[in-house]
């Protein structure tokens, strides 16, 4: 398969401004130098818990936010673009190639605008102007996301958030874009519901052959969706691998600890988890090393000097720790 | 078994609204026991946060509980339904009897005062301590709850604390003046999982140590799986649902509970696998569908039956169901 999309290097440093003079006094270390690629067709999903930096990178993929450093390039009809550093005139020619689904179908959909303009808008925008041959593309999007044909003349108000997450993929689609990213797409929604949108996600990239960064805090919901998964602390990724290795044999111990922290409803499961101490580390002011080690129950000396590269040990698999290769850390397998 | 601590019997609660009237908690009975954890588990509209309001007398209006008993077995004394008390009775009841940790610590604390000041504040309500020793035993709690270097902490303001430890110090708030009954709405709900693995791992604690009976509102069948000794599960203010954790989810009866056991995403999934679904969405509760509530949305539908009436609630004490499958003659 080929390459879609290759992050490499990409840093976000927000500056902590203080004082009359707002002089800038440090730096929150959002993105702290995240590579990965996405291949087309392919569902990568980016996991960690808040703070840790995930919606930062699909910000800055996106570029609603100038990244600080790194490059993001795209290959789009046969010729590469690095969106990082492409200036803003000519990036917005290429916004239809990426879209976004949102986390809250509520705030996410304009209450005075009907389903049918919030779908067609991006249609709109980009040139078709044919009223007839808009509506008529916008009742197939809706066929497609499994929205009935009535509803195009209904406000947002009159569906649930299911449905409502249905429009945002309906318009996300519109304009068959390269890449969607989608942040937290079925968090806010019930967990009778929650299936139905993450079985459309798939549906649709069997369809379409749709390639997705899926962002999220819940290692449950990513392993019904994804291909590959990057877990991300602290700014950057530790662990990167297909998905089944990641769950069945995780090789930072990061990974081992939300593996083990997602209930399953499965009772008498939860004696094996791990506890992590402490809160999450500040991205302003990261401890030296590992940024991992003050929680980690396998951290040595070492850890709270040496700041671990992200190295390939196995075909496919990346990881940050200085440990990897001598823990033997538990799985799923080993958890139930 | 011992008696319940608290036994809910019947439990209406309605709200006024303008499409009439609402109801959201419609029929609800379980008991709660000394040192278990009743799971409440729902999804939107269920009911179960009003539940829970009900029980402390705090619903707002224009809600009213409008029927049903809820019963308290105080440690000495008779016991007493908390409908029938009057007000300033149920101010004694709220902390001292039940406690309530709020979904949101970030929202449920005043930014204007130090947390030690809104856990000391209760401790000298009900406990009648001086300023001085209410301030020490903030400082106990704190350390209970696990909050490092309680007295620096018992100083600083909600906004200075971490979501993880800010939910520390609303259990620790709501254990101040000693409550038998812990009701927790969602206590871990806005956090991240290693944290909500941390406040799980303190509630279960102190359970063990204090004998506390724990109410534990959840969406998540996962935290129930953990946390529970027995579950009621909640569609649309009713519990169609209620038994030992074990058995619900081994041999769950009721066609809700089997779905929404279904649709659950697990770590322990194959990858990219699609998930069985519960048809449709979730009814307003003003829109409630005739009959048993659940039945538009219901793969085991018999007959017009379910269309038509309700389900009455039928089996022993312990375990109970709502469904025509179930028994419950027509």
């Amino acid at each position: 398969m080929t390459t879609l999309l290759e992050v490499r290097g990409l840093k976000k440093y927000f500056p902590i401004r203080k004082g009359l003079l707002r002089r800038v006094t440090g730096q929150v270390k959002a993105v702290d130098g995240v590579s990965f690629t996405i291949r087309k067709g392919e569902t990568l999903a980016l996991v960690g818990e808040s703070g840790c930096g995930k919606t930062t990178v699909s910000r800055c993929i996106l570029r609603a936010i100038d990244p600080s450093a790194g490059s993001v390039t795209i290959a789009l009809e046969g010729h590469t673009v690095d969106l990082a550093t492409l200036p803003r005139r000519q990036l917005r020619p290429l916004r239809r190639h990426m879209q976004m689904v949102f986390q809250d179908p509520y705030s996410s959909l304009n209450p005075r605008m009907l389903v049918g303009e919030i779908i067609g808008e991006p249609l709109l925008i980009n040139g078709m102007t044919d009223r007839a041959e808009r509506r008529a593309r916008v009742l197939a999007l809706m066929e497609l996301v499994g929205l009935p044909g009535a509803a195009i003349n209904r406000f947002p108000h009159a569906f649930s958030g299911g449905q409502r997450q249905r429009i945002g993929i309906a318009r996300a689609l519109a304009l068959n874009p390269a890449l969607i990213v989608a942040d937290e797409p079925v968090s806010a929604l019930d967990v009778s519901v929650q299936a139905q949108i993450l079985n459309l996600l798939l549906d649709l990239q069997d369809r379409l052959g749709l390639t997705v960064l899926f962002v999220a805090h819940d290692l449950s919901v990513v392993k019904h969706v994804a291909d590959r998964v990057a877990v991300m602390y602290v700014g950057r990724i530790v662990e990167m691998a297909e998905t089944e290795a990641l769950y069945h044999r995780p090789l930072h111990p990061y990974t081992e600890a939300l593996l083990s922290a997602a209930p399953t409803p499965i009772p008498g499961a939860v004696s094996h988890r791990i506890i992590l101490e402490r809160d999450i580390a500040d991205p302003a002011n990261p401890p030296p090393g590992c940024a991992f080690h003050p929680r980690c129950r396998y951290a040595e000396p070492r850890c709270r000097t040496d700041r671990p590269e992200m190295v390939e040990v196995e075909p496919g698999r990346h990881v940050a720790c200085l440990r990897a290769t001598e823990l033997g850390l538990r799985g799923i397998a080993e958890m139930t | 078994m011992a008696e319940p601590i608290l036994s809910v019997r019947d439990l209406h609660t309605e709200f006024v609204a303008n499409e009439g009237i609402i109801r959201a908690v419609d029929g609800v009975s379980f008991d709660v026991f000394q040192g278990r954890t009743l799971g409440v588990v729902g999804e939107s509209g269920c009911g179960k946060s009003v539940t829970a309001r009900s029980i402390l007398g705090i619903v707002e209006r224009p809600g009213r509980v409008t029927g049903g008993q809820i019963i308290l077995r105080p440690a000495d004394g008779p016991p007493v339904d908390l409908l029938k008390l009057p007000a300033k009775a149920m101010r004694d009841i709220r902390g001292p009897e039940i406690a309530l940790v709020f979904q949101e610590p970030m929202a449920s604390f005043s930014q204007y005062y130090t947390i030690g000041n809104q856990i000391m504040e209760g401790i000298r309500l009900h406990l009648g301590l001086s300023r001085r020793a209410a301030r020490d035993r903030a400082i106990e709690l704190l350390d209970m709850v696990g909050v490092p270097q309680p007295s620096r902490r018992v100083d600083e303001y909600p906004f200075q604390l971490s979501g993880g430890l800010r939910q520390r110090v609303m259990i620790a708030m709501a254990l101040s003046c000693d409550p038998r009954v812990l009701i927790a709405d969602e206590p871990t709900t806005a956090l991240d999982v290693t944290t909500q693995a941390q406040i799980l791992d303190l509630l279960r604690d102190l359970q063990q140590k204090q004998g506390l009976a724990l109410i534990l509102i959840t969406h998540d069948m996962g935290v129930i799986a953990e946390m529970a000794h027995d579950v009621a599960v909640m569609y649309l203010g009713r519990a169609v649902e209620t038994g030992p954790v074990g058995e619900i989810f081994s041999a769950p009866r009721h066609p809700y509970t089997r779905a929404l056991l279904r649709s659950i995403p697990t770590v322990l999934a194959k990858p990219r696998t699609r998930l069985p679904t519960i048809e449709g969405s979730i009814p307003h509760p003003s829109n409630r569908p005739t009959g048993c509530a659940y039945h538009p949305r219901c793969l085991e539908i018999i007959d017009e039956r379910c269309r038509a009436q309700e389900p009455p609630e039928t089996g022993a004490a312990t375990t109970r169901i709502r469904c025509f499958l179930h028994g419950g003659a027509a």
